[in-house]
């Protein structure tokens, strides 16, 4: 007489790992809802070129100011209505998303490189290279980050590629403040362990054991990062600093219809959804990994 | 003489994705005022969520259903929640299994004996306090005003087991249940708290309520015993009875697992029981030991079997007879 | 316990040294400092004039020593633009600022604590999913944006509160509601998670067990563990606040310290740019470690042997 023998059981206590895994994902709708609108408008940017109505950058100064679709007064030919300058908002709000998961994604990988290696590195070697980098970290923390970006953004100019750079070379920490806490994890498992046992080098024990462990983490860790490097250079580009005129940025944008937010004020709502979509999306998707890569956060 | 607590077909469900899981299946017994009742069981045979379901703290999820939760005139499933927590720590009170644990870290033992009393009855704080040192010398501990003022880190295991103690003993409980009280302290400890139990139990005329997987405890003492295995009761006697003549051939199977000194020869191997714990989810069919035990035949698989009394508070629940047990007692006796 | 103090105290100011280093090195490095105070307009001598005059064209390290050891004497130099001493013109900023910060951490505490225990009581229920929704929304909204519909509702159309500017009480509403906002979601969640964590626990079973009111078991027994890491982010957050607020400032025209900063890059006027960035980060650094002793006062574990 075995437990088996209650075959009714046995069954039930093993559904297919596909089907688990396809009621995870898709039971999941703030995963879903993130990566379909992420997925959306990274299609729009790819085709930003047959969707726009318009060339943004086309001025036309008899048609300033015209309201959108919805007002009275607003007409199909510029669905968005125009900005000050008579420039389509439709395709610089499509144009815009080229910009902005341009710079997010660009300043998250850079980000991301820099962060990981270091809190990799701090986390595997310990000893005095984890106190040199707690160092670093807890200095790049201290400093007043929107401050010193403005600064130096002002500086050394107001471009593309400088915005890129300085986001990139400042939004490191939580990179690595969170892979050096998972590697610190990882590194005490027993299979790291037996791989040194056996006499891994140090760079195959990280690339091979370590680094796939920790990709959970880092994944998370990068939708914040792309969410957060959007909202800056919107922020820096509405203060001035960011991304030059007559650039289609969205923070560009905001800045520029604010002298006439207070009788035209879809000239800065409908950038300002633009972003609070794109970042909920980014956010959402994080979230999503999040949750289905640790499925007891959930309770 | 009417039983301090009379437990009824207590059941508790938990349903799962898989399906309900019923970890308690239909327990019945009574605690008399004064007396101790063990109830004795490995780990996860329902015995701590039978206590939790008389308290009505169980875990979130989990459903109790009996026929009646009798204590002292009233039927505790017809309480509701503020009732039910007026005679919590009250007129009924739990020890639980970790002391380390057990206690809020950021307040001074004082403050949590004190809150036991405050809550229930209106009294002064000095009142309280006075209470509480009585109660901490009771248990055997020394210097007890300071203590009053210490945090639960500062003090070790056995301490705080005997803070938890006192805790349960403010309000005069007139029955108290200790889930494992004993089993995350040493072994020294262990006879000091069972001592201190068992004379705390005499002098205030409580009911006790032992729930414990050491029958070495048990022997120590209870006064009747209720064994169980997979969510039922299996025996129930008096303690000299089980250990006299144990008639299940799961508490047969639990006696021999302790080693006797004197009995126990050197380099002779401690019984074991082979097999492992039917699935508790759905409907069992048949007996649930039947899978383990070598006394088995074609029936026990098949037909359900209830808990049959021989005698006034004895019962077991087995298709042999209570001769054939018996008998096989002494023949594994004899071994 | 001193010895630690002492420790962190060290390693704080050699961090605080480090941040100055690293400001100075910024602002020289990465443009030309005195093609920016000359102007577009000027020409190569003009330039050259203007970097003799304002001792550019010294060594870095000799640069760098001379403005240290002045600010350590809380002589942090005159403005370029209007021969100010710096120290006065933070000084006179830096409560406005502090205002706005401590405004915007009150609340968003006070909507995040209440919101994350209700979401810890009902896991999973719609109640949570709300607030976690409502968190989520929270921090995908940009602060600038934020602020402007503020204005545009409640300057505007209801015409409540004042558009902009610095003064009484009420112009303070708007800055600290679009500054506390993206500060909620982050409480929010780690008062939920600690209150999760917390109500699983031995010693809350015990505290049901005894027959505790449910409102006791939550605040008294349950918030008062959940809440210790909470106090110490929200310490730390007051510095991520005071360096965020010149965005907000900015919108609102709150002439703060980061508005002056703001001004003080617009116009190349790098002394007030490079004291603003010490400063800032030397309160972060203070607040770090007082978060640090609150984490040890409200934690008897630590405090007390």
């Amino acid at each position: 007489m075995s437990v088996e023998s209650f075959i009714g059981i046995g069954d039930r206590l093993q559904p297919s790992a596909a089907a688990i895994l396809r009621r995870r994902v898709f039971g999941h709708t703030t995963f879903v809802f993130g990566a379909g609108t992420l997925a959306f408008i990274l299609l729009v940017a790819l085709n930003a070129s047959w969707l726009a109505p318009h060339d943004p950058y086309a001025q036309n100064l008899a048609q300033r100011l015209i309201p959108p679709i919805w007002n009275a007064d607003g007409s199909w030919t510029h669905v968005l209505g125009t900005d000050q300058l008579g420039r389509d908002y439709l395709s610089r709000v499509i144009y815009g998303t080229r910009i902005s998961l341009l710079i997010g994604t660009a300043a998250m990988t850079m980000s991301g490189l820099i962060g990981t290696t270091l809190g990799v590195l701090a986390g595997y070697f310990g000893g005095r290279i984890d106190l040199a980098i707690n160092f670093i970290i807890t200095t790049r923390l201290a400093m007043p980050i929107i401050l010193v970006a403005l600064a130096v953004a002002a500086l050394a100019g107001s471009s593309l590629e400088n915005v890129i750079l300085v986001l990139g070379l400042l939004l490191w920490d939580r990179f690595a403040v969170v892979t050096r806490s998972v590697t610190l994890q990882v590194r005490g498992l027993d299979y790291v362990a037996a791989a040194q046992a056996v006499g891994c080098s140090s760079l195959r024990v990280l690339a091979s054991e370590i680094l796939p462990n920790i990709l959970n983490a880092i994944i998370v860790v990068a939708t914040l990062e792309m969410a957060n490097a959007i909202l800056l250079e919107a922020a820096l580009s509405f203060l001035g600093v960011g991304v030059p005129s007559p650039l289609p940025s969205w923070g560009l944008m905001i800045a520029e219809g604010k002298e006439y937010m207070f009788f035209t004020p879809w000239v800065i709502t409908i950038p300002g959804v633009a972003l609070f979509t794109l970042v909920l999306a980014i956010n959402l998707l994080g979230d999503g990994v999040r949750d289905l890569t640790a499925p007891e956060n959930r309770n | 003489m009417t039983a301090l607590l009379a437990v009824e077909e207590l059941h508790v469900e938990i349903p799962l994705a898989l399906g309900t899981l019923r970890p308690v299946r239909g327990v019945s017994f009574e605690v008399e005022r004064g007396k101790t009742l063990s109830i004795v069981g490995e780990s996860g045979c329902g015995k701590s969520l039978t206590s939790l379901a008389i308290m009505n703290l169980l875990p979130r999820g989990a459903r109790r259903t009996a026929t009646r939760l009798g204590f002292g005139g009233s039927d505790l499933l017809g309480l509701d929640e503020r009732e039910m927590a007026d005679l919590r720590g009250n007129e009924i009170a739990m020890i639980f299994q970790e002391p380390m644990t057990s206690l809020n870290p950021a307040f001074t033992i004082g403050n949590q004996l004190e809150e036991a009393l405050l809550r229930h009855r209106k009294v002064a704080r000095g009142e309280a306090r006075a209470r509480a040192v009585y109660l901490l010398e009771k248990v055997g501990i020394t210097a007890a005003p300071e203590r009053l003022r210490q945090y639960p880190h500062q003090l070790s295991g056995g301490l705080r087991q005997r803070v938890m103690i006192a805790m349960a003993l403010m309000c005069g409980p007139k029955l108290i249940i200790a889930d494992e009280p004993t089993t995350a302290l040493d072994v020294t400890i262990q006879a000091q708290i069972l001592h201190l139990l068992a004379a705390l139990r005499r002098e205030f005329e409580m009911g006790v309520i032992l729930i414990t997987h050491d029958l070495g405890v048990v022997a120590r003492i209870a006064d009747r015993v209720a064994v169980m295995y997979a969510g039922e009761i299996v025996e129930s006697g008096s303690v000299e009875e089980i250990f006299a003549r144990p008639l299940h051939p799961y508490t047969q199977g639990l006696m021999r697992c302790i080693p006797v000194p004197g009995k126990s020869r050197r380099g002779e191997h401690l019984g074991s029981i082979p097999g492992m714990v039917p699935s508790l989810i759905g409907a069992l069919r048949g007996c649930a030991f039947s899978n383990r035990c070598s006394h088995a035949f074609e029936r026990c698989a098949v037909e359900s079997v209830a808990l049959g009394e021989i005698a006034p508070g004895r019962a077991y629940r087995c298709l042999l007879s209570a001769e054939a047990c018996a008998r096989n007692a002494l023949e594994a006796a004899a071994q | 316990m001193l010895a630690y103090f002492l420790k962190r105290s060290l390693v704080a100011l050699l961090v605080a040294i480090t941040v100055s280093i690293i400001s100075f090195m910024l602002l020289h490095l990465s443009g030309d400092l005195a093609q920016a105070l000359a102007g577009p307009a000027a020409t190569a001598a003009d330039v050259e004039q203007v970097r003799k005059s304002y001792g550019l064209d010294r060594p870095l390290p000799v640069q760098y020593l001379e403005w240290g050891g002045r600010a350590l004497r809380g002589d942090f130099g005159q403005s370029f633009f209007n021969r100010e001493p710096v120290f006065d013109m933070i000084a006179e900023r830096l409560p406005i600022t502090m205002t706005l910060g401590a405004t915007a951490l009150a609340l968003a505490l006070a909507l995040s604590i209440p919101l994350g225990i209700v979401a810890a009581v009902r896991p999973n229920t719609w109640l949570d999913r709300l607030a976690l929704t409502v968190s989520v929304f929270g921090q995908a909204l940009p602060s600038f944006w934020f602020g402007l519909l503020l204005i545009i509702l409640f300057g505007l159309d209801l015409r409540w509160l004042p558009v902009s500017g610095t003064g009484g009480w009420r112009y303070y509403v708007m800055p600290s509601i679009a500054l506390a906002y993206y500060a909620t979601p982050a409480f929010m969640r780690l008062t939920r998670a600690g209150m999760l964590e917390v109500l699983a626990s031995d010693y809350i079973r015990t505290a049901r067990a005894k027959g505790l009111r449910p409102a006791s078991v939550l605040f008294k027994h349950a918030l008062r563990n959940a809440i210790i890491p909470v106090v110490a982010v929200a310490a730390v957050q007051f510095g991520f606040l005071l360096g965020g607020s010149i965005v907000v400032e900015s919108v609102f025209s709150l002439h703060g310290v980061g508005y002056l900063g703001w001004e003080a890059i617009s116009r190349a006027d790098f002394p007030v740019v490079q004291a603003i960035v010490l400063v800032l980060a030397c309160i972060y650094i203070v607040l770090t470690l007082f978060a640090d002793m609150l984490n040890a006062f409200l934690d008897p574990r630590i405090r007390v042997r």
